[in-house]
């Protein structure tokens, strides 16, 4: 799982930006010191660096690390202890939780958007379409307007809580043909796309920029205000899981995130806050 | 004197003893893992159904392939390519050209394998895409060149030190009767380093079985049964990374060990070969 893990990190490692913030709302690190693991849900980790470079800058004395490897990864190392906080992009399921004794706490929503890349024509599909092109019936273009190439598939592994949510909300649980090509992460899935002119995957709202282009479903683009008001349904909660209560740094940045200034990184970098 | 050897010596076996113990313990610990499979008899179907988890079919058929084809593939561009450049290096090249060469081949046998992986991703695979075998350029071909690169500097250093070895004499002599570089090589050297060779070859093969990073990036990890070197698949090494994130308790979950099982089975087959093959000439 390492050179995963790497790989995720160096592939967002680019977007790093920092961020004016309350000063008021970090007041619960004053004196603290330590070091707070997070890995999982790879849709989280824009929000999560961002409010650890906060929580880091303001006291030097506390690290935080930040890894992904999928939202599976997340629950199963909080719970046996590896890490700090696991990230999950879909709730964990009644055995997870008590198996391990997990806490989550959810803050943030998010929509799961079809992408493509920016050159290619089509900005709009059916979910009709959707389903066959993800089902492998349609499989060139030209079938739902576009160039005469190829459609190049791209999914993500079953860890992902990404892949859940598509899979149950956009695409109704067809079965996603098995010659689409796998990557591990958000991350990747959008350096996959931007990279190949006849691709289609799907991503995090939160991670879309000009690199990839959101594919308008039953014309309803899928934006902060579609998914807000319930028009686009392809959306899920992003959570956050401890193993027992969370204690000590865990629970302070985690107070941090549903804090006025964690949530305003959270709207930022494309999410939904739910304070 | 004898005191301090006799202590040495007992180090030394007290390390090889851990060494082969953690060995078999990785064998006996993923028989263990991957007992629940193996008393219900799953383990021998896994190898060949299909991975379909929603429906409950955990098999590694299309990964077993996959390996199979990307490893396989490697080797075949890369053991010319290796022969070749180990013969130069020791033989037929100028001489000032030989070090030169084996400079380069140590140095590539440095590069880390994510470097090559993330060169393919950017360069290779649009390049295969565009050009070569259209789609998306994720390919089982795309991957054994990449692969074929990586494998090549450890086969052409086995090649080389074999060819070395050869007993000097036995070169004089051919020199001394008048016979030219290349019939020193055909009559010689190959037969003389022939189990080199053949361990050169046998390992790049699992170097390139075992390795998971450049399938990860370059295969593109599709779980079906691929049919040509143009289709997209997953080996082995990458399903394990992938799945070994999945949910934990589940069946999807245990039946990774087989894969695992099977990669260490294949390892122990190939060291098997090679001592057989080889008469146990290689220390």
């Amino acid at each position: 799982m390492r050179p995963v893990i790497v790989l995720v990190t160096a592939l967002l490692l680019s977007s790093f930006s920092g961020l004016a913030c309350l000063a008021s709302d970090l007041d619960g690190f004053t004196g603290q010191k330590g070091t707070l693991k997070i890995a999982g849900g790879t849709a989280h980790i824009p929000v999560m660096k961002d409010a650890a470079q906060a929580v880091m800058e303001m006291n030097p004395e506390i690290k935080i690390t930040i890894a992904g490897g999928g939202s599976g990864v997340g629950i199963k190392q909080v719970g046996e202890g590896i890490i700090d906080i696991g990230n999950a992009g879909r709730e964990a399921t009644t055995a997870e939780l008590e198996t391990f004794g997990l806490t989550m706490i959810r803050w943030a929503i998010d929509g799961v958007a079809v992408a493509v890349n920016p050159k290619n024509p089509v900005h709009a599909l059916t979910s009709e379409q959707l389903r066959d092109i993800f089902a492998g019936r349609v499989t060139t273009w030209k079938d739902v307007g576009g160039e005469d190439r190829q459609i190049n598939l791209y999914t993500r592994d079953e860890a992902s809580g990404t892949r859940e949510v598509f899979w149950t909300k956009a695409i109704k649980k067809e079965v996603i043909d098995t010659k689409a090509n796998v990557v591990v992460s958000n991350g990747a899935m959008k350096t996959a796309i931007a990279n190949d002119p006849y691709a289609i995957g799907y991503v995090s709202v939160g991670h879309i920029d000009e690199t990839v282009a959101p594919v308008t479903l039953d014309g309803i683009t899928p934006s902060l205000e579609t998914v807000k008001n319930g028009d686009y349904k392809v959306a899920r909660g992003l959570f956050s899981l401890t193993k027992g209560d969370p204690q000590g740094l865990a629970k302070l940045f985690l107070e941090y995130l549903l804090s006025p200034s964690g949530q305003d990184i959270v709207v930022e970098k494309g999410f939904i806050s739910v304070q | 004197m004898r005191k301090a050897d006799s202590r040495q010596e007992s180090i030394l076996l007290a390390a090889t003893i851990g060494s082969g113990t953690l060995v078999i313990g990785v064998f006996f610990l993923m028989l263990h893992l991957g007992w629940p499979l193996l008393v219900s008899g799953q383990f021998f179907s896994l190898l060949f159904q299909e991975w379909r988890p929603a429906e409950g079919i955990y098999g590694i058929y299309p990964m077993l392939v996959g390996s199979i084809a990307i490893s396989l593939l490697a080797l075949v561009i890369s053991l010319p390519i290796s022969l070749g450049a180990a013969f130069s290096a020791t033989l037929l090249a100028p001489f000032w050209a030989r070090s030169f060469l084996l400079l380069l081949v140590r140095y590539m046998a440095g590069i880390p394998t994510v470097v090559y992986g993330f060169v393919a991703v950017f360069f290779l695979v649009p390049f295969m895409r565009e050009h070569v075998t259209g789609g998306s350029g994720f390919t089982i071909l795309a991957a054994a060149i990449v692969l074929a690169i990586l494998i090549s500097p450890t086969m052409i250093i086995f090649f080389v030190n074999g060819l070395n070895s050869v007993s000097r004499s036995h070169r004089l002599a051919v020199d001394a009767l008048g016979g030219r570089p290349t019939q020193k090589l055909l009559y010689l050297l190959i037969p003389q380093a022939w189990p080199s060779l053949a361990a050169g070859t046998i390992m790049g093969l699992g170097r390139a079985m075992g390795d998971t990073l450049i399938s990860l990036m370059v295969a593109g990890n599709s779980i079906a049964v691929p049919e040509t070197v143009t289709d997209s698949a997953r080996t082995l090494t990458a399903h394990i990374a992938l799945v070994i994130a999945a949910d934990f308790s589940g069946m999807e979950f245990m039946s990774i060990f087989s894969c695992g099982i099977v990669l260490y089975i294949f390892t122990v087959l190939s060291v098997g070969v090679i001592r057989l093959s080889t008469g146990n000439k290689i220390e």
